[in-house]
C-alpha cells in the first residue's frame, strides 16, 4: 500500500496485537571489511581505483605526511612550542581514506584527530598548528570554507553533521556530509540523537567512528557490552558495518560506497573503522598509568602505514629510492609549515571582542577599548 | 486590523520571514500539524510544507545542535523547545557551539538562528514548566537574549532575531501569550536589538523589568500615579548584551531605581544592573537600589506559584522604600 500519498491523520495504525505467539520482529548482522591484512596480503577483492599504482601511492603519501606532522607536533609540544596536542599515530589510515573519498563542496565534521582528511581536503599544517598552539586563526581554513573546525566536546558535531545534512537535503544538493567521531563518542546520547534523525530523514551523512579502542583511559571493552559499535546503527533503522581502519583501501572502498549511497538520496550510514591510538590520548595524557605495555607492542604490528607499504613493495610499485624521496620532501613540507606557525604573531588582544558578533554592540566596545589599553600599557 | 495577542504575534512573525525569505526554516517538537503547544507555529506546515516547517523526534540537544549545523549551511533556522526547562540538555549545543562559532572560527562560519522557547511561571503548569532561569543565557558571551513583553514587541523582536546573523535566544512569556491583545500591523518593520523601551515616562522613580512582570510593573506605576509618585519603567527586552545606558540615563533624571524579575535573586539579571548602576551612576542616586525577585528557592508546583512570583504590592513597596527620606 502506498501511503505517501495521504495525509498522518488518515494513516491507519497496524493491528498491534493480531499475533499470539512469539516470532521474530527484526534481526541484524554487521559485516567486517579487510582487503589487505597486517602482513600487506590481499584478502579481499581488489576495488579498481586499488589497480593504479599512483592511487595508492597518494594514499601512502598522505598518510606518510600526517604521521611526520604528528611526529613533529608532538615534538614542538615538548620543546614547549605548542600546546596540548592531540595525535593521530597510528589511525592514519581513517582520514585519509575520508580526505580522498570526499568531494570537495562535500562538508567534513570532525572531532580531532582527523588531520589526514582535513591535509586532504585544503587545511594546511600551519592552520593546524596554529590551533594547538592557542591562535583560533588555524581554525580559519583559506582554502576550505565548509567544512567545520576541530570538535573538543564530545560527539556534539554528530547533530551538527544533521542539521548540515538537513540543509543539503532541502536544498537538493548532491553533497554529503561526513562527520568522524571516536569510539568513547559512541556512548553519549548525542550519537543516538543523531543517528536517529539522520535515519527518520534519510539524510546525505556518513558517520565514521574511528574506534582507536580508548577512551582516555577507558578501553573499548569497558565502554558498552555492544559487540560492535556499528550496531548502534541498526537501533536507529540505518546500515552499520565494520571496517579495519588500518587498512586503507578497505576504509576507502566501504567510504565511497557509503558516500555514493548517501549522494545518490538513499540515506546515511554508520561505518565502524576498528584502529588503534598508539600514542597517548594527548600529550598532557599518560597511557603508561592504564595500557600495557605488552598491549601497545601487539598493536604496532597492525598499524596502517607499514601495511600498505609492504603490499605497494610486493607488487613492485615501491622502493627505497622512492622512501628516501619521500622522507626528504615531507621533511621539507613539514618543517616550512613548522616556520611559518613559528612566525605567525599572535593575534592583537582585541580581537577576542572582533569575531563574537557580526558587528559588535555598544556595551561591549568600553571593554573592548580596556583591552587595547591595557595592552599598550604592556607594551 | 485586528488586535492580536502575543502568541499570535510570534506566529505573524515566523509566517511573514518564512513568506519573505526562503531560507528560514522551523523546527522543533510538535510544531507541524499541532502548531506548537502553545500553537505559535499554527497554520505554518500548511503553508510552508514539512520540509521547511520541520516537526523533529523528541530530542532536545539535537535541535539546538542541527539548527548549528543549518545556520553553517546558509540557513535561517528558527528552533522551539517547547519549555525553558527542557533546554538545558541542548545548553552544551548553545554555550559550547552556538554562541562560539563564529569567534571560534574567526568568521569563516557563523550561526543565525533563533531558539524560541516559552518561559516563566503562573500558568498553572507541571512541574519543570515555570522556571526563568535567563540570566545562565545572560552570562554567556556570543549569544543574544531577547524577552518580548507585549504583542508588538512580539513581531517585531523576532523579526529582528530572525534577521540577525548571531545566535539569538528568544524567551517568550507564556504567562502574557494571551493577556493582552494589541494592534500590530503585519508590515515586516522590525524593533531594534540591544536597546531597553522607555514604556512611561516618570520623573520619581525608575522601575526596570522584562517579560510577564512589565505586566504587574505597569499596573504598579499606574497605582503610584495615583499615589502621587511619577514612575517611569523600562523594559529591557534584550538582556544580553545590555542597554545599561538607557538605564542609566533615566535613575540620572529619577535619583531611584526599582529592579523587577521573576527569577531567583541572587546572580539574577538585576544583580548586573544594579551592579553597572552602581559603578556608573552610584552619585545620581538618592536610595539604595531595589530589587523585587523571586526567591532564592525552586519554584513551587502552582499551588505556591503566586506566593513565588513578585506581585504589584511588592513593586510598590520597593518603589515607596526608595522614597522613604529623600
Amino acid at each position: 500500500m502506498n501511503q505517501t500519498n495521504k495525509s498522518p491523520l488518515q494513516q491507519t495504525a497496524p493491528p498491534l496485537y493480531q499475533v499470539n505467539k512469539p516470532y521474530v520482529t527484526a534481526s541484524f548482522e554487521i559485516k567486517y571489511h579487510q582487503i589487505i591484512d597486517a602482513d600487506g596480503a590481499v584478502v579481499g577483492p581488489i576495488p579498481d581505483f586499488a589497480r593504479q599504482p599512483e592511487q595508492l601511492i597518494k594514499l601512502y603519501q598522505a598518510m606518510y605526511l600526517t604521521r611526520q606532522f604528528d611526529h613533529k607536533a608532538i615534538l614542538l609540544q615538548r620543546r614547549g612550542q605548542l600546546g596540548t596536542y592531540a595525535s593521530s599515530l597510528g589511525q592514519e589510515a581513517i582520514g585519509t581514506a575520508i580526505g580522498y573519498t570526499m568531494q570537495a563542496d562535500d562538508v567534513l565534521l570532525p572531532a580531532y584527530r582527523e588531520y589526514a582528511a582535513q591535509f586532504l581536503r585544503g587545511v594546511s599544517m600551519t592552520e593546524i598548528l596554529l590551533y594547538w598552539g592557542g591562535n583560533e586563526q588555524g581554525m580559519n581554513f583559506q582554502a576550505q570554507k565548509h567544512d567545520f573546525p576541530i570538535n573538543v566536546p564530545i560527539a556534539s558535531q554528530t547533530s551538527h553533521a544533521v542539521g548540515v545534512a538537513y540543509a543539503m537535503q532541502l536544498r537538493q544538493q548532491a553533497r554529503v556530509a561526513v562527520c568522524v567521531l571516536g569510539d568513547g563518542a559512541t556512548s553519549k546520547g548525542d550519537f543516538y540523537e543523531a543517528i536517529n534523525a539522520a535515519g527518520n530523514w534519510k539524510l546525505p551523512v556518513v558517520f565514521v567512528i574511528n574506534n582507536n579502542h580508548w577512551a582516555i583511559s577507558l578501553p573499548r571493552q569497558k565502554q558498552s557490552h555492544a559487540k560492535t559499535l556499528a550496531q548502534k546503527a541498526i537501533a536507529a533503522g540505518i546500515s552499520g558495518e565494520q571496517v579495519d581502519g588500518n587498512d586503507v583501501i578497505a576504509m576507502q572502498f566501504r567510504l565511497d560506497k557509503a558516500l555514493n549511497k548517501a549522494r545518490n538520496g538513499h540515506g546515511p550510514s554508520v561505518i565502524e573503522a576498528l584502529s588503534y591510538r598508539l600514542g597517548d590520548h594527548t600529550t598532557a595524557d599518560d597511557a603508561t598509568r592504564y595500557r600495557s605495555k605488552d598491549e601497545l607492542e601487539q598493536n604496532w604490528k597492525y598499524e596502517p602505514l607499514s601495511r600498505l607499504h609492504h603490499y605497494l613493495t610486493n607488487m613492485g610499485y615501491w622502493s627505497k629510492h622512492h622512501d628516501q624521496q619521500l622522507e626528504k620532501n615531507t621533511q621539507h613540507l613539514v618543517e616550512s609549515a613548522v616556520q611559518e606557525y613559528l612566525n605567525t604573531p599572535a593575534q592583537a588582544p582585541e580581537s577576542m571582542f572582533d569575531y563574537l558578533y557580526q558587528s559588535l554592540p555598544e556595551s561591549l566596545q568600553e571593554q573592548r577599548q580596556s583591552v587595547i589599553q591595557r595592552h599598550q600599557g604592556h607594551a | 486590523m485586528p488586535e492580536i495577542t502575543l502568541v499570535d504575534a510570534v506566529n505573524m512573525g515566523l509566517m511573514h520571514e518564512m513568506a519573505a525569505d526562503p531560507d528560514v526554516v522551523v523546527l522543533g517538537e510538535d510544531i507541524g500539524l499541532n502548531g506548537g503547544v502553545f500553537r505559535a507555529t499554527d497554520g505554518l506546515q500548511k503553508k510552508f510544507g514539512h520540509q521547511r516547517v520541520l516537526d523533529t523526534p523528541l530530542a532536545e540537544s539535537l535541535i539546538a545542535g542541527m539548527s548549528i549545523g543549518m545556520a553553517a549551511e546558509g540557513l535561517k533556522p528558527v528552533a522551539e523547545i517547547q519549555f525553558l526547562g527542557f533546554v538545558y540538555s541542548a545548553i552544551d549545543q548553545i554555550i559550547n557551539h552556538a554562541a562560539r562559532l563564529r569567534n571560534r572560527t574567526r568568521g569563516r562560519l557563523s550561526c543565525p538562528m533563533v531558539l524560541r522557547v516559552p518561559f516563566g511561571g503562573g500558568i498553572h503548569a507541571p512541574e519543570h514548566h515555570s522556571e526563568s532561569t535567563e540570566a545562565i543565557f545572560a552570562h554567556i558571551p556570543g549569544i543574544r537574549v531577547v524577552i518580548p513583553s507585549s504583542p508588538l514587541r512580539a513581531y517585531g523582536l523576532l523579526l529582528s532575531a530572525i534577521r540577525d546573523p548571531d545566535p539569538v535566544i528568544f524567551l517568550e512569556p507564556k504567562r502574557i501569550y494571551r493577556l493582552v491583545k494589541q494592534r500590530v500591523e503585519d508590515d515586516g518593520e522590525a524593533l531594534p536589538l540591544d536597546v531597553c523601551f522607555v514604556l512611561r515616562e516618570g520623573s520619581d522613580v525608575t522601575l526596570v523589568s522584562w517579560g510577564a512582570m512589565i505586566h504587574e510593573t505597569m499596573m504598579a506605576a499606574e497605582q503610584l500615579q495615583q499615589a502621587g509618585v511619577s514612575a517611569e519603567v523600562i523594559d529591557v527586552a534584550t538582556i544580553k548584551p545590555l542597554d545599561i545606558n538607557t538605564i542609566l540615563e533615566s535613575v540620572d533624571k529619577t535619583g531611584r531605581c526599582v529592579i523587577i524579575h521573576e527569577a531567583p535573586r541572587t546572580c539574577g539579571v538585576a544583580a548586573e544592573i544594579a551592579a553597572q548602576l552602581a559603578e556608573k551612576g552610584l552619585l545620581s542616586l538618592f536610595a539604595p537600589i531595589e530589587r523585587v525577585t523571586g526567591y532564592d528557592t525552586i519554584m513551587p508546583l502552582f499551588n505556591l506559584e503566586q506566593q513565588y512570583m513578585p506581585d504589584v504590592n511588592s513593586i510598590m513597596a520597593a518603589a515607596k522604600r526608595t522614597l522613604e527620606d529623600t
